[in-house]
C-alpha cells in the first residue's frame, strides 16, 4: 500500500513537472509576447524601449529555467503569480473559476453515470431489441459533435420554448433554482456522448458478468432476480465501469471548453482560452497545473476504487 | 475536444487472445452498412481531394440576392448569410478537416505501431519505458496541450492535428503491444526465430498482418474523434478560421450566428458531420466485428451454445416424440412415491438452422434420500438434464417436453416460477468448477450469510453464525478464516466445500451435483467423496450425481442412469449394472475398463465418438459404434424395455446380450 501511495507520488510529480515545463516552453515559443499584447491592448503602439521596460517588468527578460525556477518558488509558497493583464492573483482568480466547471463536470458525470449504468444494466438484461436500440442510441450520442448538439438545444430550449437560460450561470449560492436552470442546458449537451458511452461500456461489461457461471450458481441458490443482479452482477461489472467514469471525467475538461464558450460560463475552460491566446504565462500555468492535478487525483481516485471494488488487487 | 475517449475495452478485446483472421476487408463485403460507410467514406476523400472541381457552384461566389434561401433547385442545401451555395461549401469544406485527421491519423499510426510493435518484441526495460512514456502523455490533459500548441501556432491546424495524434497514439500503442507480444510469443513465431529468421522479416511476415485487424479499428474510432476534435477547433476560432476558406467547423459557427433568423444552416453542416463520424464509428465497429467475432451473447443467457445443427425439434419425427415420451418409463420404486421424477424429459437449444433437440426423452426416479448416478461420455446430455432440473439451462435452452415432478409439483413449466421457488430451498446444486461458481467480490462469509438468510428467518448475526456453522458441516477446518476469505484465496478443494456449504444452506431435499470432483486433484476428489457420503447419512437427502466418472459412481450411488447421445440408454441398481450390462453401450465401456472402481478414472474410451445432436442416426443412437448392430437396429426409435426388475436397457438385441455373457 506504501510503496504503491509513494509510486503515485512520484508518478504524479513527474507528469506535473513535465507539464509546466512544457508549457513554459511553449509559451516562450509562441509568437508574440505578453508584454506586446499589453503595450498594444494599452495604447495600440510603443516604443521599443516601453516593450523593453515592460519586459523586465514582467520578467520575460530572464532565461527561461530562471523564469521556470521563480515560478517554482512561488508555487511551492502557495502563489502562482498574478494576472499580467488585470493583476489579478491567479489563485483566486482560478478559484472563482472553478465552481462553474466543476459544476458541470460533476452534474455530468452525476447524470450519465445514472442514465447511462441503467440504460446499460437494462439493455444487457433484456438484450434483443432494447440492447440493439443502446447501440444505435450510443453510436448516435458518440457522433454528435456536442458544439452542434449545444447551439440545437439552445435554438429548441431557450429560444423557442424559453425553458431555459442560453447563457451565463449563477452561482449556487445565489439561487440554486437559476444555478440549476443554467445548469441543465449544458450539461444536457455533454451528458448525450458521455451517457452514450457509459451505456454501452455498462451493458458489455454487464453481459459479461451476466454469462459468467457464479451468476447462475447464485440463481440455484435461490437468491431473488434483484440480489443477483443489482448486489452481485453489478458490484462486478462496476470493475471496468469505474475506470471508464474517470476517463470520462478527464475527458469532460476539454468538453467544457466548448459549452463554456458556446453558453457564456465562466469557468477554467474560457480562462484557458483566453489566457493561451493572450499568452498570459502565469494564468496559463495556472490554468495546466489545475487541469493535470485534476488529472492526477482522478487517477487516484479510480486506483482507489478499483481496489475497493476487486479484491484481487486488493489482496496482492 | 469531443469525447477524446479511447476506450480500453478494445484494447482487452483485441488484445491476446484475440484471434485475428488476417484479412478483414473480404467479410467487410459481405456487411452492408460497413461497406457503405466505406464507399461513403471513399466519395468523401475523392471530393476533399478534388476541390472546386466537382463543385456545382462557386463555393466562393456572393449572391446578396438570395441570402438564406433555404434548399432549392438551384441551391441543393440552400445558402449561407452572403447567399453562398452551402453544397459547394461542403463539399471544399471537407478539405481541411480530412487533410487534418489524415495528419493526426498519421501521427497516430506511425508511433502508435512502431512504438508499440517495438515495446511488444523487445520486452524487458524497452518495453517498460515506452509503457511509461504512453501513460505519460495519455495523462496530459489534452485540451491544454492542443490550446498551447494553437497558441505557439496560431490558427494552424495541422500543428493541433500532429498535436492531438500524438496524445492519442498511446491508446494504439497499447493495442499493438499486446497483440505483438502474444504473437511473438506464439510457437511459430518461437520457431521462426530459432531457425534464424531476421526480426524486420518476423515483423512483417508475422506480426504485421495480425496487426491489421486491431489497427483498422483502433484508426477509424481515432478518425471520428478526430472529425469532431478538428472540427471543434475550427468551430471555435482556434484553428481553420473563416477567413481560411470553409471548413465544417467554421461553417457551425456561421450558422450558429444566424440561428434566430435561419436554424436551417444548422442542419446540413450538422448532418455532414453526425454523418462522417457515424460512418467512421460503423467501420470500426464492423472491422471489429469481422476480426474478434460478434463477442457476447446476451444476459443472464450465456453465451455457450450447442453446435449448429441440422435437425431441428420441428424435424424430429412426431411419432419419434411420442415413443420418447411415452417409454421415458418409471422404474417401480416400491409404493412410496418417489421425490423426483422425470418422464420424457426433451431438450432444444436455439441455433442458427433453428431448434436443436439435445436430449430426448429422458426419464427416470430418485427416491428419498436415495443417490441415483447420472454417467455418459461428455456431450450425452447429463449436464443439460442436470441442469434443466432447478430451471437453468443455459444458452437459451428449453425443456420442449416431458414433465419434472418435484414431491408433486411441477417444475417444467415455461415460467419457470414454480422451480424458482424451489432452488435453494428445497434443491441445492453444485458445479464442476467450484472456484467460478462463486462470486469474486464478496467474502466467502457474506455470501453464505446472504443464501442463509434467503431461506430462513434469521437475524444477520444469527445467519453469520450459520454461516460459520454450515462451513464446519462441510468440514474446513477453520470456519472463521474461510468465511473471511474471498473465493480467489481458496483452494480448489476448499471452494468445492464452501459451494457444498451454499447449496446445503436452504437445507434441501435433492442435491444435484453437476461432476463435482472433476475439476479436483485426485487426493481431494477422494475428500469431497467422503465428504459427499457422510453428508447424505447426516442429512438424509437425496443425491443426482452427473459423473463420467465409474469409480465416483460405484463410491456413492445406488441407481444409475447411463445415457448416451441424448437418451437414456440402460438404468439400473449400480451393482447389476456392473455385473450385468444390458447395453452394448454400457457393456463396451466397463470391458474397456476392468478397474471398476478406482476413483479419477474417466470412462474408457470405445472406437468411435458420441455424435453431435445434428447427426443422431435415425434408429439407434449408438448403432453406428455397435458391435450388435443389425439393420433392423436403423429402422426406427428403439423403445427403452424392462429386462429385469428395476433394470432397462434401450437396444432390441437385448437377448443376444444375455447370450453372449
Ligand atoms: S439397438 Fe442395435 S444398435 Fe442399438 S444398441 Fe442394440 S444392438 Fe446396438
Amino acid at each position: 500500500m506504501v510503496r504503491e501511495a509513494i509510486r503515485w507520488l512520484l508518478s504524479s510529480l513527474v507528469l506535473l513537472f513535465v507539464v509546466t515545463v512544457l508549457t513554459f516552453v511553449l509559451v516562450a515559443m509562441a509568437p508574440g509576447d505578453a508584454a506586446k499584447a499589453i503595450l498594444n491592448a494599452r495604447s495600440g503602439g510603443y516604443t521599443p524601449q516601453q516593450y523593453q521596460e515592460m519586459r523586465r517588468m514582467l520578467g520575460l527578460d530572464q532565461s527561461l529555467p530562471v523564469q521556470y525556477w521563480h515560478w517554482l518558488d512561488h508555487l511551492l509558497h502557495g502563489s502562482m503569480g498574478t494576472d499580467l493583464f488585470n493583476g489579478q492573483s491567479v489563485t483566486q482568480a482560478l478559484g472563482s473559476r472553478i465552481g462553474p466547471s466543476l459544476s458541470v463536470i460533476v452534474a455530468t458525470l452525476v447524470v450519465s453515470g445514472l442514465v447511462g449504468v441503467a440504460l446499460g444494466i437494462v439493455s444487457a438484461l433484456r438484450g434483443g431489441v432494447l440492447g440493439r436500440l443502446v447501440d444505435v442510441v450510443s453510436l448516435g450520442g458518440l457522433a454528435i459533435p456536442n458544439f452542434w448538439l449545444a447551439l440545437v438545444l439552445v435554438e429548441l430550449f431557450a429560444v423557442r420554448l424559453a425553458a431555459f437560460p442560453a447563457t451565463g450561470y449563477t452561482p449556487f449560492g445565489t439561487d440554486p433554482v437559476q444555478w440549476l436552470r443554467g445548469l441543465v442546458l449544458p450539461v444536457l449537451t455533454l451528458s448525450a456522448g458521455a451517457v452514450a458511452f457509459i451505456a454501452k461500456q455498462t451493458r458489455d461489461a454487464m453481459s459479461d458478468v451476466l454469462s459468467q457461471e457464479f451468476v447462475t450458481m447464485l440463481r440455484a441458490r435461490g437468491l431473488s432476480t434483484r440480489s443477483v443482479v443489482l448486489k452481485h452482477a453489478l458490484r462486478n461489472a462496476a470493475i471496468p465501469v469505474v475506470t471508464l467514469l474517470g476517463l470520462l471525467l478527464v475527458s469532460l475538461l476539454g468538453g467544457t471548453v466548448v459549452v463554456e464558450d458556446i453558453f457564456a460560463i465562466p469557468g477554467l475552460g474560457q480562462q484557458a482560452m483566453t489566457a493561451s491566446a493572450s499568452h498570459d504565462l502565469p494564468m496559463i500555468e495556472g490554468v495546466a497545473f489545475l487541469f493535470t492535478v485534476v488529472v492526477v487525483v482522478t487517477n487516484l481516485v479510480v486506483d482507489v476504487s478499483y481496489r475497493l471494488l476487486n479484491p484481487k488487487v486488493r489482496a496482492s | 475536444m469531443t469525447a477524446i475517449i479511447t476506450s480500453p475495452e478494445t484494447v482487452q478485446e483485441t488484445g491476446p487472445a484475440a484471434p485475428a483472421p488476417g484479412r478483414p476487408w473480404r467479410g467487410l463485403l459481405r456487411q452492408p452498412l460497413g461497406l457503405l460507410s466505406a464507399g461513403y467514406l471513399l466519395l468523401l476523400v475523392v471530393v476533399a481531394a478534388a476541390g472546386t472541381l466537382l463543385t456545382p457552384r462557386d463555393p466562393e461566389a456572393d449572391d446578396l440576392a438570395h441570402t438564406l434561401s433555404g434548399p432549392s433547385g438551384a441551391h441543393w442545401l440552400g445558402t449561407d448569410r452572403l447567399g453562398r451555395d452551402v453544397f459547394s461549401r461542403l463539399m471544399v469544406g471537407s478539405r481541411p478537416t480530412l487533410l487534418g485527421v489524415a495528419e493526426a491519423v498519421l501521427v497516430f499510426v506511425v508511433l502508435g505501431v512502431a512504438l508499440g510493435m517495438v515495446a511488444g518484441f523487445a520486452g524487458g526495460r524497452t518495453d517498460r519505458l515506452i509503457a511509461r512514456l504512453g501513460d505519460l502523455v495519455l495523462a496530459v490533459p489534452g485540451i491544454i496541450a492542443l490550446l498551447m500548441v494553437l497558441a505557439v501556432f496560431p490558427d494552424n491546424n495541422a500543428a493541433a492535428m500532429i498535436a492531438f495524434g500524438l496524445i492519442s497514439s498511446p491508446s494504439l500503442l497499447r493495442v499493438v503491444r499486446a497483440v505483438t507480444m502474444a504473437v511473438r510469443n506464439e510457437l511459430y513465431v518461437k520457431a521462426a526465430r530459432l531457425s534464424g529468421l531476421s526480426t524486420p522479416a518476423i515483423l512483417r511476415r508475422h506480426i504485421l498482418p495480425r496487426l491489421a485487424g486491431p489497427v483498422i479499428v483502433q484508426v477509424s474510432l481515432f478518425a471520428a474523434s478526430a472529425v469532431l476534435a478538428e472540427t471543434a477547433l475550427s468551430f471555435l476560432g482556434l484553428a481553420t478560421p473563416e477567413t481560411q476558406g470553409p471548413s465544417w467547423g467554421n461553417m457551425v459557427g456561421e450558422a450558429a450566428s444566424v440561428i434566430s433568423v435561419d436554424p436551417w444552416l444548422l442542419v446540413p453542416t450538422g448532418g455532414m458531420l453526425v454523418v462522417t463520424v457515424l460512418a467512421l464509428g460503423l467501420l470500426g465497429d464492423t472491422v471489429h466485428d469481422l476480426t474478434v467475432g460478434r463477442a457476447r451473447g446476451s444476459a443472464v443467457r450465456p453465451v455457450r451454445r450447442p453446435r449448429p445443427a441440422v435437425r431441428t425439434a420441428v424435424a424430429v419425427a412426431a411419432a419419434d416424440v411420442a415413443a420418447a415420451v411415452a417409454d421415458g418409463a418409471p422404474t417401480e420404486q416400491g409404493a412410496a412415491a418417489p421425490l423426483l421424477s422425470v418422464r420424457g424429459l426433451t431438450i432444444a437449444f436455439p441455433s442458427p438452422e433453428g431448434e436443436v433437440t439435445v436430449v430426448r426423452g429422458v426419464g427416470f426416479d430418485v427416491a428419498r434420500g436415495e443417490c441415483v448416478g447420472i454417467v455418459g461420455e461428455s456431450g450425452c446430455g447429463k449436464t443439460v438434464t442436470a441442469r434443466s432440473l432447478v430451471g437453468l439451462l443455459p444458452g437459451g435452452g428449453r425443456v420442449v417436453a416431458g414433465s419434472v415432478a418435484f414431491d408433486g409439483r411441477d417444475l417444467a413449466d415455461p415460467a419457470g416460477r414454480e422451480v424458482a421457488r424451489l432452488r435453494g430451498s428445497r434443491i441445492g446444486l453444485i458445479s464442476q468448477e467450484p472456484m467460478s461458481g462463486l462470486d469474486p467480490s464478496f467474502r466467502v462469509g457474506s455470501q453464505l450469510a446472504e443464501v442463509v438468510r434467503r431461506h430462513h428467518r434469521l437475524t444477520r448475526r444469527q445467519s453469520r453464525a450459520r454461516a460459520l456453522e454450515l462451513l464446519a458441516l462441510v468440514e474446513l477446518p477453520d470456519p472463521a478464516s474461510v468465511a473471511r476469505s474471498h473465493p480467489h484465496e481458496l483452494s480448489g478443494g476448499m471452494a468445492q466445500r464452501v459451494s457444498i456449504a451454499l447449496a446445503l444452506a436452504g437445507e434441501p431435499d435433492l442435491l444435484i451435483a453437476d461432476e463435482p470432483t472433476t475439476a479436483l486433484d485426485v487426493t481431494v476428489q477422494a475428500e469431497i467423496l467422503n465428504l459427499l457420503r457422510s453428508l447424505r447419512v447426516r442429512t438424509g437427502m437425496a443425491v443426482v450425481l452427473v459423473t463420467h466418472d465409474w469409480g465416483v459412481l460405484a463410491d456413492l450411488c445406488e441407481r444409475a442412469v447411463v445415457m448416451y447421445a441424448g437418451e437414456v440408454v440402460e438404468q439400473a441398481p449400480v451393482s447389476d449394472l456392473y455385473h450385468a450390462p444390458r447395453h452394448p453401450y454400457t457393456l463396451a465401456l466397463l470391458a474397456a475398463n476392468p478397474h471398476l472402481a478406482a476413483v479419477g478414472q474417466e470412462l474408457p474410451a470405445i472406437p468411435g465418438t458420441v455424435p453431435p445432436p445434428s447427426a443422431w442416426p435415425a434408429g439407434c443412437h449408438f448403432q453406428p459404434r455397435c458391435g450388435y448392430a443389425t439393420e433392423e437396429c436403423g429402422a426406427g426409435a428403439i423403445p427403452l424395455v424392462t429386462v429385469a426388475g428395476g433394470h432397462q436397457a434401450r437396444c432390441i438385441h437385448v437377448d443376444r446380450l444375455e447370450a453372449a455373457r
